[in-house]
């Protein structure tokens, strides 16, 4: 079977500026995708060309086979979509908001309850079905736009930074929910929060001025950091000294860090060398055999973080003027 | 076809949701008696019809229509809206078809609330009734006009001042091209054939025609040509900002 989201080549212009440069990735039913990317690298652009809004300067994208400028609303019929801010119409009430949803895709009165209060208890709404969508808070307004993306059930869901907006809790229960959606759909999420993208997403996407840098798994993306299996140790401060230079002679170190901690422990990190995989026994062995008390100790997986620093650089242009007007000026 | 519906419910429903739908139907109802009254003397001029009534219906639609239709799309480009309506599976034109016929029946609405100077003129003498029908079928159709002009120049920016004032420039133009003196000065410089071109584009001209109780079968195509018209621009317009 062909994945539900199928795109090649994909490139969009404005004027002079290439905002998405050839992307080509293809995403199956049951995986959560996670595009990330520095402000103006091309996500929002990318989701706007998926989901019909926007047509591709070139290539295409391809929704359960339907392509999105040939058969756009065959296509848009399949999608469900949350734009970035989660827009609405704010004179409206949350509950017409929805119906209105429901009906512009062609499903019965009967239908459209149903979906509306499935939609709504999914994403805990229905307190506030009666309120005008204006009146919302702003974590209620983003929950609003994501009872409208999933109204219809869609085999595919994209969704522009859900989570942003919501307090801890609410962003606990949406990422709970994208997992759960996540079996029996192809969802792209874009996002900021590194964390997100270890929980929730099956394969992460780093993009970069408009082009792939790196996509793979979130553990296989976390083992390109130089904090792959590095070991970090919490010792008392009187003693950081002896331990860093015993941790230091194993061998495989090949550097170790130090920062001091605010109750006057030294947390030591030591980075492995390259081609090095198991540092944990060894370092706690050093350690213990000098008598020295360990408060903490444990391997790093890597650092998302970190990787996604090193892949990407656009961020540093997106602070001269010209960048970022191109990247946020799509209409 | 049905696509057309949900979208011309919402933005129906949306012009009652604020008092935006009140307001304008007051302000409406007020420049209606207030002109008929005071500008036209309906009292002096002694006679049982509408005449005076009907006579500045473009010139109230001039202002009032365009700012009935300028929020049509300038308001969703300004909130980001339009990024949702543009995603969901219906047609650009079924979109512009649907909020272009709202604000159209809102039109009728208001129009329809002018009611007592129908029944005030039927108190006072025996008035032609099918002249009046058909002057008011004529109106209905001029604000059409007016409202296609401006959902078109709304879909033109994400402002809705600018939408509005454009618009009455554009409106005046059509209402003024077949007045004696643009047509003066437009005979000076063109031939005489452009000159009725332009003249017969002007929706005064067409509207006396109608409102003189006679319904010219042209009179309506040109009404009806010319909204569609102006839709298709406006589809054009949307399609356009998709390419970016």
């Amino acid at each position: 079977m062909t994945a539900h989201i199928e795109i090649q080549g994909l490139t969009k212009e404005f004027g002079p500026y290439r905002a998405v440069n050839g992307l080509t990735f293809s995403v199956a039913k049951g995986e959560v995708l996670g595009f990330l990317g520095p402000n103006g690298a091309g996500k929002s652009t990318t989701m706007r060309m998926i989901t019909g809004y926007l047509t591709p300067t070139s290539g295409s994208v391809r929704v359960l086979g339907h392509d999105i400028v040939e058969e756009r609303l065959a296509a848009q019929q399949h999608i469900g979509y949350l734009p970035e801010g989660a827009p609405a119409y704010g004179d409206m009430t949350a509950g017409e908001f929805l119906r209105f949803g429901a009906a512009a895709r062609g499903l019965s009165r009967e239908a459209a309850e149903k979906a509306v209060a499935g939609a709504a208890a999914k994403t805990q709404l229905a307190s506030v079905l009666d309120r005008p969508i204006e009146t919302l808070s702003k974590g209620f307004k983003r929950r609003v736009g994501l009872a409208q993306a999933i109204l219809h059930d869609p085999p595919v869901l994209i969704m522009d930074e859900p989570t942003d907006g919501l307090d801890p809790n609410q962003k606990f229960a949406v990422r709970r929910l994208i997992e759960s959606m996540g079996r029996d759909k192809a969802i792209i999420i874009s996002t900021h929060i590194l964390e997100e993208v270890e929980a929730v997403c099956t394969r992460a996407l780093i993009i970069d001025r408009g082009r792939i840098v790196a996509d793979g798994r979130p553990a296989e993306l976390m083992a390109r950091s130089s904090f792959h299996n590095a070991v970090t140790i919490e010792v008392p401060g009187d003693r950081a000294g002896e331990a860093k230079a015993s941790v230091l002679s194993l061998h495989g170190v090949a550097e170790v860090r130090e920062r001091r901690l605010k109750s006057g422990a030294v947390r030591l990190t030591a980075m492995p060398a390259r081609g090095t995989d198991q540092l944990v026994e060894a370092v706690g062995a050093v350690v213990r055999a000098r008598g020295i008390a360990t408060s903490a100790l444990f391997a790093e997986e890597g650092r998302l973080d970190e990787v996604f620093r090193t892949l990407t650089t656009s961020d540093a242009l997106a602070t001269s003027p010209g960048a970022a007007d191109a990247s946020e000026g799509a209409p | 076809m049905m696509r057309i519906w949900p979208v011309f419910r919402r933005e129906l429903v949306g012009y009652f949701a604020t008092p935006l739908a009140y307001v304008f139907i007051v302000i409406f109802l007020f420049a209606m008696g207030a002109s008929t009254f005071y500008l036209g003397n309906f009292y002096e001029g002694r006679t049982a019809n509408l005449e005076r009534f009907f006579l500045f219906h473009p010139w109230l639609y001039l202002f009032l229509m365009p700012a009935l239709a300028m929020r049509l799309w300038a308001e969703e480009k300004k909130t980001g809206t339009i990024e949702i309506l543009m995603t969901l599976p219906i047609p650009a034109w079924a979109s512009v078809m649907g909020k272009f016929l709202a604000a159209w029946a809102f039109s009728g609405i208001a129009l329809a609330l002018t009611f007592p100077m129908w029944i005030t003129v039927n108190i006072l003498g025996e008035p032609d009734n099918g002249v009046i029908l058909a002057s008011y079928i004529g109106s209905f159709f001029m604000a059409g006009g007016y409202l296609a002009i401006g959902s078109c120049l709304s879909a033109a920016t994400n402002n809705q001042v600018i939408a509005f004032v454009v618009s009455i420039v554009v409106c005046f133009l059509f209402t003024v091209s077949g007045l004696p003196l643009v047509l003066q000065v437009a005979q000076a410089v063109l031939p005489t054939p452009v000159v009725s071109a332009i003249a017969s584009f002007s929706f005064l001209t067409r509207f006396e025609a109608i409102a003189e109780g006679v319904i010219d079968l042209r009179d309506v195509i040109y009404f009806a040509s010319l909204i569609l018209l102006w839709l298709g621009i406006n589809v054009a317009l949307l399609e356009r900002a998709r390419a970016g």
